[in-house]
């Protein structure tokens, strides 16, 4: 790979293969893969990326931007051609819509449009104005000459913050108000990175949208349970339970299901792939997880609230044990032929003894065996 | 310690058992190639269930046992004090050098990955904690070790070989190599000259060696027995305890004493030479009272663990239990007759049942009683015996060619030098 220029600081060879493999494992595509991941990601024709925000916090950005180990970013940033992402561009004003309005018609049907936010919806959504247009207008207009759609972050996948109760704005998703356009929802507050950046590689190194659950969200991240690969699931298994903050449990490491954690019915990767680069989550720093990932969950149960349990225990079957013979065993010839041998050695000792002399054997030592 | 308590054995070195050995000594070894160009699987059976073979359960654990010849002869010498047995010490060092050199051998057919065994020799790379590097090390430096007990009949043969063959085939060389008869001869007087300046010396200090001899088996004999600790789950409990080290070294002093007895009657009836019965039966009146420590051991062990319960369950193990067993009881009851321990045969005869019952202690402890799980199974293949019988045959085939070209056996004393064909008539002392 050509060294380029980075922003932050430039990917080494090694940095790139390596995040290459790891999005190609996160994805659970084959080892062999990650060569065309890297290929797809050193291509030349960068796919435009608009970068919308409307009700939200920058955490998404800022947790993609200010990892301790920039490769992901500066991988992102270097592979896409971000066009327009408010808090990135160096523009502002009318410099900036123009930016935006450019690569909306240089790039109409091919851009990929990404959404950090949530959208206001009552009262014509007056709530979120940018450039005199409010959010749903501009959401309406930039997906209209997308190819896809990604709302990143639990605020443009279902709402977030905004949209808990009472939600004063009516604010909604964006597949609330996008019904025409493929969407991948990567809900999270904030998302992983990881899930970002293998989204858009997959997406530029075979064309089409990853594998979706029936809430949008890619399976890869988000098709299981983060309790089943939780560190602290023996502890859960074994009935050790942490019961309050800052307890002997609490401090020895035990499950914090009954501090209210959210993992037993939360479908994330966040005990898999972890955050910072340095391999940390909430659960793994004492924190109950707060079901971040399910709409039904954030902001809609109390973070002490505990969730109701379906399978208490884990799995009881396990993967049959092999019981096939292993190893070889005795052939006829070779037991023939020992058996022979240890015959002969038996019947030549026997011999030996017949014709050794009964007493001290001092006065002849007459026998016929010839050496 | 004097060297004249030795000598050579005057007899032709190429009769028919050694061809049939040499027959034998060169398949093995042809397997042995065969091992380490087309890899281990090609010969053996071995598999992950069961990772030591044939390999490791007769030539390193139960070969060094039958190699403790050496080591139990020079606990009674010089340990006892008891030098009316030193004649017998030599030949009891040239076997042991033999069976511990090959267990070196084996180990290296063995090993999966040969090329990383230089590793052994950096001490930075040397895991100190662990029992099989105490065996390889105590193996090495034991070979050392008997090399250096061995070398006083290799010096006395360079002093006192007379060189009329090494100068007529110098002669016969003479106009196509150009090698001076007369300076050859000053190379061999060097030779003579150096040999006798060492072996004073050597003489001199041979007594460290020796206690060095007798400390190094001490050490990794018990090892040997250690090495199956870790198989606690795989060990059937009628063998997996925390005995094993101790077990192992008192089962190798008595079979040490018994392959003596072995060794000594085998070699006088096919050399033809007068049975040494005076030292026989003085050594076996020690291995009863041995086997019966271990004996008291193994039946103790398996009251206090309450496992004794497992003896009579009459299954595969603990036929195989009894048989060993038996065989090392019933040896030790016919020499605690006085009456048997003065006649040859009954010597050969329970000398015989208590190497091979120890020596079955040693295969039910690493390959019999050893089950590593559910569908493993492991007999050897034949090449795997072939390769052993190789081993054995070539240690053979070497003792009976030393023998002959170094002094090593007891002297024959009122008759030097007996011709093969009329055997002496007197007894050694």
């Amino acid at each position: 790979m050509k060294e380029r220029d980075g922003w932050g600081r430039e990917v080494s060879r090694r940095d790139f293969m390596r995040v290459c493999v790891t999005v190609s494992a996160a994805l659970g595509l084959p080892f062999g893969m990650a060569g065309r991941i890297a290929e797809a990601a050193m291509a030349d024709g960068r796919p435009a990326v608009i970068w919308l925000h409307f009700q939200e916090c920058t955490g998404c950005s800022e947790s993609l931007l200010r990892a301790s180990h920039p490769t992901v970013a500066t991988l992102l940033l270097e592979m896409i051609s971000l066009d327009y992402h408010e808090t990135l561009m160096a523009g502002a004003g009318h410099q900036a819509e123009a930016a935006l309005h450019a690569s909306m018609q240089g790039n109409k049907g091919k851009y990929l449009l990404v959404v950090e936010g949530a959208i206001p919806t009552r009262q014509d959504g007056i709530y979120c104005k940018v450039a005199g247009k409010t959010a749903l207008e501009s959401l309406q207009e930039a997906a209209a000459g997308a190819q896809a759609i990604i709302a990143i972050g639990s605020c443009a996948s279902f709402g977030g913050i905004q949209a808990a109760a009472p939600n004063p704005t009516g604010a909604v998703g964006v597949g609330d108000i996008i019904k025409d356009k493929p969407i991948v929802n990567l809900p999270g507050c904030p998302p992983n990175p990881y899930s970002l950046l293998s989204t858009i590689l997959y997406f530029t190194t075979f064309n089409k949208l990853p594998e979706l659950d029936a809430k949008g969200r890619p399976l890869f991240a988000y098709g299981r349970k983060l309790h089943e690969h939780c560190e602290r699931r023996p502890h859960f298994d074994a009935g050790r339970f942490a019961q309050a903050f800052g307890d002997e449990g609490h401090r020895q490491g035990y499950c914090l299901y009954k501090l209210g954690c959210k993992g037993p019915a939360t479908y994330a990767n966040c005990s898999v792939n972890r955050f910072n680069d340095i391999g940390v989550w909430p659960v793994s720093v004492g924190h109950p997880c707060i079901g971040c990932t399910e709409q039904a969950l954030l902001f809609n149960t109390a973070i002490a609230d505990k969730v109701q349990i379906h399978e208490p225990t884990p799995f009881d079957s396990y993967a049959p044990v092999d019981l096939k013979e292993k190893g070889k065993g005795p052939d006829p010839l070779t037991t023939g032929i020992v058996g022979l041998a240890a015959g002969t050695a038996l019947g030549a000792g026997a011999m030996v003894a017949r014709r050794l002399p009964v007493d001290s054997g001092t006065q002849e030592n007459d026998h016929g065996a010839a050496d | 310690m004097s060297h004249d308590d030795f000598q050579r054995h005057e007899a032709s070195i190429f009769t028919p058992a050694f061809f049939a050995l040499l027959l034998l000594t060169l398949i093995g070894f042809f397997l042995v190639a065969m091992r380490f160009v087309k890899g281990i699987g090609a010969v053996s059976n071995m598999s992950d269930g069961y990772p030591w073979g044939i390999w490791i359960t007769y030539d390193v654990a139960t070969g060094t046992a039958i190699a403790c010849g050496g080591y139990a002869m020079a606990i009674l010498v010089y340990i006892r004090n008891q030098m009316s047995y030193h004649p017998m010490i030599r030949s009891a060092v040239l076997t042991s050098l033999f069976g511990y050199g090959l267990a070196g051998f084996s180990v290296m057919v063995d090993v999966g990955r040969p090329w990383n065994a230089y590793n052994f020799f950096i001490p930075s790379k040397w895991q100190v904690n662990s029992a099989m590097f105490e065996v390889a090390l105590c193996v090495m430096a034991y070979t050392t070790v008997l090399l250096i007990e061995f070398l006083p009949a290799l010096l006395t043969r360079l002093e006192e070989a007379d060189s009329r063959s090494l100068r007529r085939l110098a002669d016969r060389l003479h106009r196509r190599i150009g090698v001076a008869p007369d300076r050859l001869m000053t190379r061999i007087e060097w030779a003579r000259a150096g040999a006798a300046w060492l072996r004073p010396r050597l003489d001199k200090v041979l007594i460290f060696i020796i206690v060095l001899g007798i400390t190094l088996p001490t050490m990794h004999q018990s090892s040997l027995g250690s090495l199956l600790l870790i198989a606690s789950t795989k060990l059937h409990p009628l063998w997996h305890t925390g005995f094993l080290p101790l077990l192992f070294l008192i089962n190798c002093v008595y079979i040490g004493y018994s392959i003596c007895i072995l060794e000594s009657v085998l070699s006088s009836y096919a050399f033809k030479r007068p049975f040494e019965t005076r030292e026989l039966t003085g050594l076996a009146a020690i291995i009863p009272w041995v086997t019966v420590i271990w004996l008291s051991v193994v039946v103790g062990d398996l009251l206090w663990r309450g496992q004794l319960g497992k003896v009579f369950a009459f299954d595969f193990y603990a036929g195989f239990f009894l048989l060993e067993i038996g065989l090392v009881a019933g040896g030790a009851f016919i020499l605690f007759s006085r009456a048997n321990r003065a006649s040859v045969r009954w010597l050969f005869v329970s000398a015989a049942m208590i190497v091979l019952g120890g020596a079955l202690y040693r295969f039910n402890v690493y390959l019999i009683g050893f089950n590593p799980g559910d569908g493993w199974r492991y007999f050897p293949s034949l090449a795997e015996f072939l390769i052993t019988v190789g081993i054995i045959a070539f240690e053979i085939l070497c003792y009976k060619v030393l023998v002959k070209v170094l002094p090593v056996l007891p002297r024959l004393h009122g008759r030097d030098h007996a011709p093969p064909a009329a055997p002496p008539l007197t007894q050694p002392h």
